[in-house]
């Protein structure tokens, strides 16, 4: 099933289904994303932006199709970890006792020691990631202290942590601050001019121009995909959000969650 | 001079009404300046009960189990475990009989039926709409149901009360080594892994994102916590067993927020409420399971009203 791709190819999907008992997550879903650039994956709630996340790290099996990440398959890549997963902050426990440094400190764990114990190494790329996303200062304040920005840009900076090459992003711009979410593009963009490859979920796509120059429009199949700028047309938008092409409106607001 | 006096007397005849305080009140009602005797005498109450040695078995087997069951709380308040604690500490029941019946070591009987129901509540879980709440309830009462049945049916071998309630003052010394052997695998195995325990609490989609073994961090903190309300179970029977494997954890989570000091305060809260319990089973000649969870809940009380102060100065 899986086809070759070439060197240039961060992640490869083809062909992917996803079914939850009788409902049909994903359909036949092929989109690639090559190293060195960032990919839109715009849908509005429910339209399997995060089962797609989910099926790509191996959370969830798919029925049919094939994932390839960096190459190889996705266990290897994870077993690597060379996937980075920034989830949406609002899926955080933000009671729980942990510091910044402590989540940041998450992205290091699987090169670390059977304890997990922090050396000299693991410090420097906590403190360097920290200073990247603009929270240096509050490396011990505990994650419930920060607002719903601080806390996306902590997820990111344990990605950076984690030095992923491929970055999967959950609607990362979701109720942030203007300064956090200039925060977020400006290290997104860096990660990608340093050859990285990311892979963002949003429905806010006034982001996308800037950030993104590819994007792939996406309502449990790919409705389109392509060039940012030829994707983000009225007549595809209007398919992805289930506006009716006519009037431009929304028919019937579908309560679907993620 | 006759405040003094007119405290330790009123103290003499209160504490009078408590049978097990009677040496206190000869003493202080003996010759010699009451100060000295108030002092000595509290003292003389205070080591009396571990002049015995089937108290300072019972303090060790409660120390122990109230310290790596805290521990082990700290994660499951964190993850939403403590119904799970619930059901595993019950769920043992059949397996100490059959073990008892079989003269096996109870523990063995104890963590098979503690992971059995585990396994069962999640194969509930996953195959029916049920919540889990619901799966937990179902499972848990059955499988202590067929436990007491059990020892309805053993003469005489068994003695439920024992069971249920502990029975720490008759502790054996194949119970206390038992309990010294599981306790120290437990404890060391909580301590190296805390880092992985801590992330699978947290955020388990990332710990399998960069290929940690969730299942197994999952599945091994499951198996720990049958193996904990085991020693725990030694210490306070099955009925009460719950409270060693949540209070401690509740406690800790509201005097702090970090999990490394939760690490912290919870075994020294929980080792303080078995020392005070224990004692305090002899003063009082009250049984001494009770009363060590009872003093885990007024510290956990406590821990209410200053996390509320705080709260409020804050605020």
């Amino acid at each position: 099933m899986s086809t070759g791709t070439g060197t240039g190819t961060a992640l490869a999907v083809r062909g992917l289904t996803v079914r939850y008992r009788e409902t049909v997550a994903l359909e036949d879903v092929t989109l690639d994303v090559g190293a060195g650039q960032a990919c839109g994956l715009v849908g509005m709630n429910g339209s399997g932006k995060s089962t797609l996340f989910r099926t790509v790290v191996g959370l969830v099996r798919a029925q049919a199709g094939s994932v390839e990440v960096l190459g190889g398959s996705v266990a290897q890549a994870r077993a690597r970890g060379a996937v980075g997963y920034v989830p949406q902050q609002d899926d955080l426990d933000r009671d729980f006792p942990v510091s910044v440094r402590d989540v940041v400190l998450m992205g290091r764990y699987h090169r670390m020691g059977p304890t997990r114990r922090a050396r000299p190494d693991d410090d420097r790329a906590v403190a360097e990631a920290l200073a990247r996303v603009g929270l240096e200062g509050l490396a011990g304040r505990q994650i419930g202290r920060l607002s719903g920005g601080q806390r996306q840009r902590v997820l990111l900076a344990r990605a950076l942590a984690q030095e992923a090459r491929l970055l999967l992003l959950d609607e990362p711009f979701t109720g942030l601050d203007v300064m956090s979410q200039a925060a977020v593009t400006e290290v997104l963009r860096e990660i990608v001019d340093a050859g990285g490859s990311v892979l963002v979920s949003t429905h806010d796509l006034s982001v996308l121009p800037d950030l993104c120059s590819r994007s792939v429009l996406l309502h449990h199949r790919v409705l389109a995909a392509g060039p940012t700028a030829d994707v983000l047309t009225p007549a595809n938008l209007a398919r992805t959000f289930g506006l009716d092409p006519a009037t431009g409106r929304v028919p019937t607001r579908g309560g679907g969650s993620r | 001079m006759s405040t003094v006096s007119t405290v330790s007397a009123l103290s003499a005849e209160a504490l009078g009404a408590l049978p097990g305080l009677v040496g206190l009140v000869d003493v202080v009602t003996a010759p010699g300046g009451p100060g000295t005797a108030d002092a000595s005498a509290w003292w003389q109450v205070l080591v009396e009960p571990w002049q015995y040695g089937f108290m300072r078995r019972a303090l060790l087997v409660t120390v122990v189990a109230s310290v790596v069951s805290a521990l082990l709380s700290c994660w499951l308040v964190l993850i939403g475990w403590s119904l799970m604690g619930d059901a595993v500490s019950h769920a043992v029941l059949p397996g100490v009989v059959l073990a008892y019946l079989v003269g096996a070591p109870f523990a063995v009987g104890a963590v098979v039926f503690g992971v059995g129901a585990v396994a069962l509540i999640g194969a509930v879980r996953d195959t029916t709409r049920l919540k889990e709440d619901t799966a937990i309830g179902v499972v848990f009462t059955t499988v202590f149901a067929v436990g007491v049945v059990l020892v309805s049916t053993t003469p005489s071998q068994v003695d439920l009360t024992h069971i249920l309630f502990g029975n720490v003052l008759g502790v054996s010394d194949a119970d206390i080594v038992q309990v010294l052997v599981l306790a120290a695998a437990t404890g060391i195995t909580l301590v190296v892994l805390r880092r992985d325990i801590t992330l699978y609490a947290f955020d388990r989609v990332h710990a399998h994102v960069v290929g940690l073994p969730v299942r197994r961090t999952g599945a091994l903190l499951l198996g720990l916590l049958a193996v904990t309300v085991v020693v725990a179970l030694q210490a306070v029977g099955v009925v009460l067993a719950v409270a060693m494997v949540i209070t401690p954890g509740a406690t800790a989570f509201l005097l702090t927020d970090r999990i490394g000091r939760m690490l912290v305060v919870a075994p020294v809260l929980a080792a303080v409420a078995a020392v005070v319990g224990t004692w305090g089973s002899y003063a009082l000649d009250v049984g001494s399971a009770g009363l060590v969870v009872v003093c885990q809940g007024l510290l956990f009380a406590a821990a209410y009203v200053v996390s509320r102060v705080r709260t409020r100065a804050v605020a």
